[in-house]
């Protein structure tokens, strides 16, 4: 089936870029865990987030892409990074990779992995083929009207988490410059 | 093939929109080619303006008046060792530069030039440009890191922290301008409805929202517009990193500055992405404040008389700037040592009066006014930073995050919050 | 050869080489700032120690100072000097009192002329001689002209420091003005060689009243102009207001004088205290500050700056006719015995100390620079302050390394 043609550009190469971008996605997840030096893996995992904003937008959803780029790219990781450079590094270099119990989590990695194939196989006629495509054009306003009117409730209860983690934050840095 | 690309001639969307490849990849040429002669230009002037502001002459040997100083440096620098520290990470050292120059320069694709002298205009565009810059803070702390030193690592930290604070004040300023897209009504204080009021997060559909309701925002709510703008302003010098907010680079004090392990090519490329995001900001306040490429007065002083005059601007300006070449020529020495200075001078000032005399002829003057009158906005903006930098004292650190979360974001959001009010009831 | 320099045999000289490597010898002074750290972290321990070294921008001169730090706050500092010693108080007992006036310019060579005077008043004190009104009125015109380029120049560097890079480049233009008439009067621009003990050698030049009338209707819209960029800018002001207090006490007890002390409230001068020179024929003011922090000592030497221009605009219109060199013999024997004189420089009390044994050369000289006694406050000033705040008080202080060295 042909997805529904927006207005405005015209989709191309869809295939290529989605196998492209989950690629890249899946390739920046293994460097995540596979390299030794924790800012190596925390640039794998910026790659990723970028991969992802790309499937957003193939989604489209540009709204959610750019504020991935800005939030999670641009802020979040730029975090992670300042809390991983004040960390002694050599310490952690020096550390094994992988510890001895790597058969067992092995083990359950594929049974998780089964177990997901096994979801999508049963349940691929609970799925709709073609989802309802959103208009591209309107992302931004239907996540606001979505966000202000149905989810509010949980939009204040997010917020007011994010305040008590600040003011932790504040009152532990505090006795800092 | 041919008819590809004249195609699009007669289109009136940007390449992006109209998806044709080839005039996209010359859009693209071009603004990279406009903006790398622009960082330069910024070289020089802010040498040759800051020596002025400081009762001397700045460069004045390499070409007449040091105009080809930009090109010596670059030269320097291209040959200069390239010195990378023992113990340091080779790979993140090598792609710091890079993701900086790439943040710098990706935002470019959504600057308008025009109604249609953009590479493309995303339904997303100003969201899109603040993220992307703040990509390069990224670079910055991998640069620091990547230094292995830790003076560096310090003053790439809190160079990264500046820029992150002030990023949301920016935000919040954005967001309150974006909020005046959303209106129906005209001039000011919007009283009447003239437009139709859908808000877009597009850096065309911002412009043109101005010019629907004819008024620039800066002026619209005043002074909410005017302060918002004030934020805006002071939070684009302390997210380029720029006098007075230049601590972590500043030489005289103990930390150091992230590209401190940093020599030639290297170091050029981060002074290349410093400008080029200067002029990136500095086109985000041109297009929400300054209502990007219309000439001022738009809607009151209008007609076709009023059109000329100000359509004579692009060729006047040039024409001054030759004049002004010329009156170099004639109060150089006449000694032999500067034959060759007084003959480069006079040439200069030749093609800058033959380039203003093109842009009287009338095709080229209807086509040139919505980029010229852009890229005036933002050359002022350049002049702004220069002269900042040449008045100002330096913030210290925690002073300056002050500034940024104690004072500029509560005025922010405080704007925000009369901006929506104003714009519900009126 | 003289008898050399006095020295306490019984204390064994520290060795000060040894201080870059770790140690927990009690003996050095260093000790305090437990420089023994193995293997800590930024996050494990919150204190490091960093050294602004020699060769730094903003400390004036080859001056070093180890800083221990919490975080961003200083907990102490430790200044190590002596890089630009170059033993002048010891050549100075191989020196006739004559041959050694033009090694003391070279002290302070920002506010040379101060130096010769206060040298040449001490010899003269020793010989019991006085210079004649005429030789007086040129020294104080020249002293304080100098004492207003030495003050243009800290105002530009102490600027500099801060960020503000324009201020400099107006106070060197128009210090230069200074030089000039410093040029046409004693053919030296910095190290200028001006006086002589019992006198001035030359006479004012022809249009030296002229030039310096010149000069005191050019000047003043200078120092406003150099007010209005920094005085009530908000950025200055945050800077400066707060930063490296220093209460009375604490001056007083620490032996800090000049601009320093007079910005904690203490009306000391000792152009008013114990005229000099012809200081007492003169109405002139001392400005004081309130506070001691960086702001009043700035108001307190931009004042004097005025105050100076006060001074010299009395002395030339003043100027008494006469001779301009006492009677000196040729081979100066000043007569076994003491003296100590001390006068008012830009930096603040500039005290000579001179034994003689009755020869032509001095037993001892010993000179009490004002910048080595003020730099000992620097301590207290920057306890609980940031790592930028230390640069704005090294600023403050105004010191010079050749001063603090000799």
């Amino acid at each position: 089936m042909q997805p529904i043609v927006q207005p405005g550009m015209q989709p191309v190469a869809t295939t290529f870029f989605f196998y492209f971008l989950s690629g890249l996605t899946l390739l920046s997840g293994v460097f995540v865990v596979t390299r030794k030096n924790p800012v190596h893996s925390a640039l794998a995992l910026i790659l990723g987030l970028l991969a992802q904003a790309g499937l957003y937008l193939m989604l489209y959803a540009p709204f959610v892409a750019g504020v991935q780029i800005i939030l999670y790219a641009g802020g979040i990781m730029v975090l992670f990074l300042f809390v991983i450079m004040l960390v002694n590094i050599e310490r952690s270099q020096k550390e094994e990779q992988f510890n001895k119990q790597w058969l067992v989590g092995f083990l359950a990695a594929v049974a998780l992995g089964a177990l997901f194939v096994l979801v999508y196989v049963k349940g691929k006629t609970l799925f709709p083929y073609r989802i309802a495509q959103p208009i591209e054009n309107s992302n931004t306003q239907q996540i606001g009207v979505m966000l202000y009117g149905q989810y509010m409730f949980a939009f204040e209860i997010a917020s007011l988490l994010l305040l008590v983690a600040i003011i932790g934050a504040v009152v532990m840095a505090k006795k800092r410059i | 093939m041919l008819n590809y690309i004249t195609s699009y001639l007669s289109s009136d969307t940007t390449p992006g929109q109209a998806g044709n490849v080839f005039w996209a990849f010359v859009y693209i040429m071009v603004v990279f080619g406009g903006v790398s002669v622009a960082v330069m230009a910024m070289n020089w002037l802010e040498r040759k303006a800051l020596a002025h502001f400081q009762i001397r002459l700045g460069p004045m040997r390499v070409g007449p008046h040091g105009l080809l100083q930009p090109i010596a440096d670059a030269i320097k620098l291209l040959t200069k060792e390239d010195i990378v520290p023992d113990k340091a990470d080779k790979f993140v050292f090598w792609i710091a530069p890079l993701i900086i120059l790439c943040a710098s320069f990706t935002v470019y694709i959504v600057v308008p030039f025009g109604p249609t002298h953009a590479i493309t205009d995303l339904n997303i565009g100003i969201l899109f440009m603040l993220g992307v810059s703040s990509l390069s803070v990224l670079g910055v702390v991998m640069a620091g890191w990547a230094s292995n030193s830790h003076y560096p690592l310090i003053g790439a930290l809190r160079s990264s922290a500046q820029m992150v604070s002030y990023e949301v004040a920016m935000g919040m300023a954005v967001v309150s301008a974006v909020l005046m897209t959303s209106l129906h009504g005209l001039g000011p204080y919007g009283v009447g409805a003239g437009t139709s009021g859908t808000g877009t997060l597009s850096m065309i559909g911002i412009v043109q929202a101005q010019q629907e309701q004819h008024v620039w925002f800066l002026f619209k709510f005043f002074p909410l517009g005017f302060i918002a703008f004030g934020i805006f302003a002071i939070a684009m010098v302390a997210e380029t990193n720029r006098a007075p907010f230049d601590l972590p680079e500043a030489e005289s004090e103990l930390t150091a500055g992230f590209h401190t392990e940093y020599s030639g090519l290297r170091w050029s490329l981060f002074m290349l992405g410093e400008y080029a995001a200067m002029i990136a900001v500095s086109s985000i306040a041109v297009t929400l404040w300054l209502g990007g490429w219309f000439r001022p007065f738009p809607n009151t002083l209008t007609g076709p008389t009023w059109d000329l005059v100000f359509s004579l601007f692009p060729g006047l300006s040039f024409l001054a700037l030759a004049v002004i070449a010329f009156v170099g020529v004639a109060r150089m020495p006449k000694h032999p040592y500067f034959r060759v200075q007084t003959i480069g001078l006079a040439g200069f000032g030749a093609v800058l009066g033959l380039i203003g005399l093109i842009l009287f002829a009338p095709p080229v003057r209807d086509r040139i006014q919505d980029i010229f009158w852009f890229v005036a906005k933002v050359a002022g903006f350049m002049y702004l930073y220069i002269w900042y930098r040449a008045t100002f004292p330096r913030y210290r650190f925690d002073q300056l995050m002050k500034v940024g979360w104690k004072v500029l974001l509560p005025i922010g959001i405080g704007v925000l919050i009369l901006t929506a009010i104003l714009g519900v009831l009126l | 050869m003289g008898a050399g320099q006095p020295r306490d045999r019984e204390r064994p000289m520290t060795d000060r080489t040894t201080t870059d490597q770790m140690t927990t010898d009690p003996d050095t002074r260093l000790s305090h700032l437990e420089l023994n750290q193995p293997d800590k972290t930024f996050l494990d321990s919150n204190e490091l120690i960093i050294n602004m070294g020699p060769q730094h921008p903003a400390t004036h001169g080859v001056l070093r100072v180890i800083l221990k730090l919490d975080g961003e706050k200083v907990l102490g500092t430790e200044c190590v000097i002596g890089y630009l010693h170059r033993g002048v108080e010891k050549i100075a007992e191989n020196r006739t009192y004559t041959m050694f006036n033009p090694y003391v310019d070279r002290m302070d060579y920002v506010a040379a002329v101060s130096n010769g005077l206060g040298y040449c008043e001490a010899v003269e004190k020793l010989l019991n001689i006085e210079a004649p009104p005429r030789a007086k009125y040129i020294r104080v015109i020249l002293t304080e002209l100098n004492r207003l380029a030495s003050h243009q120049l800290w105002l530009g560097t102490h600027a500099l420091d801060i960020g503000a890079m324009t201020p400099l480049f107006y106070t060197f233009r128009d210090r230069e003005e200074i030089l000039k008439i410093f040029e046409k009067y004693c053919g030296a621009r910095l190290t200028t060689h001006a006086f002589r003990i019992g006198g001035c050698q030359y006479e004012t030049y022809e249009g030296f009243e002229r030039d310096v009338t010149k000069f005191l209707d050019f000047v003043p819209p200078k120092i406003d102009e150099y007010e209005e960029l920094l005085t009530t800018n908000r950025i200055w002001l945050e800077r400066t207001k707060g930063v490296g207090v220093i209460s009375r006490a604490d001056a007083i007890a620490l032996g800090v004088t000049g601009p320093v002390l007079r910005a904690s409230g203490v009306k000391w001068d000792l152009r008013k205290a114990q005229p000099y020179a012809a200081y007492a024929d003169f109405d002139f003011e001392i400005p004081i500050g309130v506070n001691g922090d960086t702001y009043d000592r700035y108001t307190v030497r931009m004042e004097e700056m005025r105050q100076s221009l006060r001074i010299i605009r009395q002395a030339v219109e003043r100027i008494p006719e006469g001779p301009i060199m006492a009677k000196v013999a040729k081979v100066m024997k000043p007569p076994v015995g003491e003296i100590y004189h001390s006068i008012e420089a830009p930096k603040g009390e500039l005290g000579y100390f001179i034994v003689s044994d009755g020869s032509t050369q001095p037993y001892r000289v010993r000179v009490r620079p004002p910048s080595f006694v003020n730099l000992q406050a620097l301590e207290v000033m920057v306890r609980g302050a940031l790592v930028a705040d230390v640069i704005a008080v090294i600023g403050t202080l105004d010191i010079v390394l050749g001063e603090v060295d000799r």
